[in-house]
Order: C-alpha cells, then sequence, then structure tokens
C-alpha cells in the first residue's frame, strides 16, 4: 500500500497539487482521472520521487520515501516498475537491451538467464520474438508493451502507469488494460495508473481518485462512480455519452 | 541585461560543478557502464575520422603555404617553414582546432542526444529504476572522449604535417629534403607532452559542458536546439579559455 499524506506541490506561482491525500491499495488497481492538466502525471512523479513536494510525505508501507538513506531509496527503487506515456526505451538499443537493462544493472544473472527472462516477460505482453528490433521499427503501442515488459522484468511490488492507453486503438487499449489488471492481481502488488480513457475508468477501475484544482474531488470505485451524485463526477459523466449511457443503465432509467 | 548575463553564466558553472560531483561516483555495475564507454568510444572515434582526416591536411597545407607566402624574398631559410609548421600544428592547431571542431560535431551530438533522453523520459525512467543518470550518461562519454580525442588529435597532427609537406612539394616552392630538414630541427619533446594535455582537457571541457546543457534541457524542441547550439558555443569558449590559462602554466 502507497499513502499520500497532504502532497503540496507549485511550479512557480502556480499551485498545481494543493493538498493530496490518499491511499492506493494491495492488489488493486488505482486510477488517477481528471482533465488534461489537472496534474496527474506531477503527483505520479512525485509518489515514484521524480519530484520533491513542497509538502507534504509518501509513505510505501510503513517507510517514508523523503528519510530513507540513499542505500533504501535504492533497494525501494528496485521494487517499482513504471510505464511512461511514450514508453521511454533507448533508441539506440534493440527491445532485448532495454529490456535487460534492470537486469544487467541490478542482478548477478547469466546472460542465458536474463534472455529467458526478458523472453518470458515479451510473452506476458504478447509480443514473443521482437528481441532484435529497435524501437524505432516497432509501433507507439508495442513500443508501450515493451515499456510494460521492462516495468515487469524485475518483478516489481509497485507499478505506475502514465497515461498506458493514450494514443492507442481501443482493441489495444483493452489488451493493455486486462495486461496490466491481469499482473496487478497475480502478483498482488500496487498498480497506479493515470487516465483520460473512460473505457479503462469502467474495465478496471478498483479505486478512483479525481484530482481537481490541485484537490481529490472524489473517490471511489467503478461502481460508485457511475451513481455517484457528486457535482463534479457528474460533470465528468455527462461530458461522455458513454458514461451516461452506463448511468441510466445503473440507475435503471 | 549585462548583470544578469553574468548572473547567469555564475549560476550555470555552478550547477554544473554540482552535476559533475554527483556524476562522479561509483558506477553501479561496472560492466554496464563498460559496455556502454565502448559503444562511444566507437560512436566517437570512427565516427570525427573522416572530419578530422580532411580539415587537417587542408590544414596543414594552409599554414604551408600562408607562411611561404610571408617568408619568400626574406632572409629566413626555407627549411623554417617545416620547423614552425610542426611547432603550430603540435602546439596549437592540432590540440585546439581538432577539439572545437568536434565541440561542433561531438558536442552538439552529445547534447542533442542527452536532450532527446530527458524529453522522452527516458531519463526518468532510468532515474526511477534506481540509475544515477547523471554519472551514467557522462562518464563512459566522458572516458571515451578523454581516450579517443588526444589519439584524434595526435593523428590531426601528423596528418596536418603531411598535408603541409604535400603541399609544398607538389606546389614546387622548395624541395622535400628542405621541409624535412625543418621537422627535424629544434625538436622539444615537451611540445608534445602540452598537445596531450591540451587535448585531455578540451576532452574533458566539451564532453561534461555538452553532456550537461542536454541533461537540464526543457521540454520543446526549439528548447533542444538551443541546448545544442549552447554546448558547442561554451564548449568553444571554454576551450579557448582553458587554452589560454595552459598557455601561461605551461609555457
Ligand atoms: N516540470 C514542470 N515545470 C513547470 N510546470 C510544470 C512541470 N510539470 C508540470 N507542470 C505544470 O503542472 C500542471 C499539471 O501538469 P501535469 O502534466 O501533471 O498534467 P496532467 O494531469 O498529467 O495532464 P495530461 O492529462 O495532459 O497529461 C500543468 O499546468 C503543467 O504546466
Ligand atoms: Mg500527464
Amino acid at each position: 500500500m502507497i499513502r499520500a499524506v497532504d502532497i503540496k506541490k507549485s511550479f512557480g506561482d502556480k499551485e498545481v497539487l494543493r493538498g493530496i491525500s490518499s491511499e492506493f491499495y494491495k492488489g488493486k488497481t488505482n486510477l488517477i482521472i481528471g482533465r488534461s492538466g489537472a496534474g496527474k502525471t506531477v503527483l505520479l512523479k512525485i509518489l515514484v520521487g521524480l519530484f520533491r513536494p513542497d509538502e507534504g510525505a509518501v509513505w510505501y508501507e510503513n517507510q517514508c520515501f523523503f528519510d530513507l538513506s540513499k542505500k533504501e531509496t535504492q533497494q525501494l527503487r528496485m521494487k517499482i516498475g513504471m510505464l511512461f506515456q511514450g514508453g521511454a526505451l533507448f533508441d539506440s538499443w534493440n527491445v532485448e537491451e532495454n529490456i535487460r537493462f534492470p537486469l544487467d544493472m541490478y542482478t548477478n544473472l547469466t546472460l542465458g538467464e536474463k534472455k529467458k527472462r526478458v523472453a518470458e516477460v515479451l510473452e506476458k505482453v504478447e509480443l514473443s520474438g521482437v528481441e532484435p528490433k529497435y524501437p524505432s521499427e516497432l509501433s507507439g503501442g508495442m513500443q508501450k508493451r515493451v515499456g510494460i515488459a521492462r516495468a515487469i522484468v524485475l518483478n516489481p511490488q509497485y507499478l505506475f502507469c502514465d497515461e498506458p492507453n493514450s494514443g492507442l486503438d481501443p482493441k489495444t487499449a483493452i489488451v493493455i488494460d486486462k495486461l496490466i489488471q491481469d499482473i496487478t492481481r497475480h502478483y498482488n502488488i500496487t498498480t497506479v495508473i493515470n487516465t483520460h480513457d473512460m473505457n479503462s475508468v469502467m474495465e478496471i477501475g478498483d479505486n478512483i481518485l479525481l484530482l481537481k484544482d490541485g484537490l481529490v474531488a472524489w473517490q471511489g470505485n467503478k461502481e460508485q462512480i457511475i451513481t455517484s451524485n457528486d457535482d463534479t463526477i457528474l460533470e465528468f459523466i455527462f461530458a461522455s455519452p458513454f458514461l451516461k449511457r452506463l448511468r441510466k443503465k445503473a440507475l435503471g432509467l | 541585461m549585462i548583470g544578469k548575463l553574468i548572473y547567469g553564466l555564475f549560476f550555470q558553472l555552478g550547477q554544473w560543478v554540482l552535476w559533475m560531483n554527483h556524476a562522479f561516483s561509483r558506477p553501479e555495475k561496472l560492466k554496464v557502464y563498460w559496455r556502454e564507454t565502448v559503444r562511444q568510444m566507437n560512436d566517437l572515434g570512427v565516427g570525427s575520422l573522416p572530419v578530422v582526416i580532411i580539415i587537417s591536411v587542408f590544414f596543414g597545407a594552409v599554414t604551408t603555404v600562408q607562411f611561404y607566402y610571408q617568408i619568400s624574398g626574406t632572409f629566413v631559410p626555407n627549411y623554417y617553414i617545416g620547423y614552425i609548421v610542426r611547432d603550430m600544428t603540435i602546439i596549437e592547431l592540432a590540440p585546439t582546432f581538432t577539439c572545437m571542431l568536434l565541440a561542433g560535431k561531438v558536442g552538439s551530438n552529445i547534447a542533442t542526444e542527452i536532450g532527446g533522453m530527458r524529453q522522452k523520459e527516458i531519463i526518468d525512467a532510468m532515474e526511477v529504476m534506481g540509475v544515477n543518470t547523471a554519472a551514467f550518461l557522462v562518464l563512459p562519454r566522458l572516458v571515451a572522449a578523454v581516450f579517443m580525442i588526444p589519439l584524434l588529435v595526435i593523428l590531426a597532427a601528423a596528418i596536418s604535417i603531411l598535408g603541409g609537406y604535400f603541399a609544398s612539394v607538389w606546389g614546387h616552392l622548395f624541395t622535400s629534403s628542405e621541409f624535412l630538414q625543418g621537422l627535424h630541427s629544434f625538436f622539444i619533446p615537451y611540445n608534445v607532452y602540452i598537445m596531450l594535455v591540451k587535448a585531455v582537457t578540451f576532452a574533458f571541457l566539451l564532453t561534461t559542458i555538452s553532456a550537461y546543457q542536454g541533461y537540464f534541457v526543457k521540454s520543446g524542441s526549439i528548447e533542444l536546439g538551443r541546448a545544442s547550439t549552447n554546448a558547442v558555443v561554451l564548449s568553444d569558449v571554454a576551450i579557448l579559455v582553458a587554452d589560454y590559462i595552459i598557455a601561461i602554466l605551461m609555457t
């Protein structure tokens, strides 16, 4: 479980986060939603320690991220996998080298064992056999799946995904959602996902956090979101014909 | 305006020093760093070979022809040309000019490559994995440069002198024996040492400055272009300042 306590962050005089407190549960897909510019990426980067908040703390189980020694931070980081919006693969390395990188860096496995592990995770993201290809030879969706493969290669306990299915076709988006959900359930890890995608919200929204004006405007699960009478949520739901229909159905209208 | 510029320069200098300090830490895994270093050596060395060779031939040739023009008709003997071309090449032209050339080629390359990694969140991705990205991005490039650039400079010096030789002999300015006699006269090995000190210093400056420019790039392709330009300009300025300091300290 990850806990954010009263996180505040400004850039210049722009207050992006004004006091975010929330919990992200183990074995669940925790979603952060909100309009573009709401601060989803900033919050995610604070959770993984890429940005330091102006105020507040992030707890991993019973460890406060900012109180850790260098060594402890390193050990925690090895338990964190993250998928970035664009995949964030090294252009000059092929797929195998990209996925192998965390293994090269932090394990003492033999090359054969590493290759086997790479093949395993590639199979999990349904990309068997692309090891020798370079990122530029892959489609955006494939790059993201390679990104997921790299994120899970060290068997992380925490998985973070920044918009895992933006820019993907609906079918691939569902495949990726399902994949992330399966991994989360199967390995009982804490997963935090930023998303715009209403489909995802309704598919895998175990715990949903709505960011607005730098605060948590609403928190609940997918069953609750669709029948909620909260103003902010309604605004959100009425913006999407798909959610509007679902809401009508759920309320028996 | 000027005050702001100077403030900015000192701010950058301070940040650069702090960042270098962070980069100079023990590699997490030597093997991974070494693999990256070899790749960089290959890119840098092989990639820069053609341009260094072409520029050096002409540099030596032009210098020789110019000196001949200045000296002819005076009482200075022709063989002096070989001697002057040799020393100018070794002390000044080969190290300084080659490194300024490499700042344009390698420096802008480093800044754009690392800047691209920053913009595409590749650096963030490595940070999340727990990698010391400053070290991982700088040390292999630095080792590669400090090793390869002196070799390139030595090569540049040799080819420059060769260029001078061909220009004088083929141009029938004077005989090859005169040029060779010049090359053998008043040779001071210490000058070669100066050349190598310069090459190593300049290599250090141009890699770290360029990597620094790329590392702290902001988002957008305009910023990436600016980082690349800054890398070249600042490296060149740093090289010239260092050149001056070394000249004072060592001669
Ligand atoms: N490094 C930074 N420096 C300055 N401002 C920043 C920085 N990163 C983010 N911001 C600002 O913080 C705000 C929130 O940005 P963020 O990227 O978190 O939005 P988001 O919710 O992820 O949006 P999107 O859905 O479009 O990705 C934006 O107004 C952005 O301009
Ligand atoms: Mg975002």
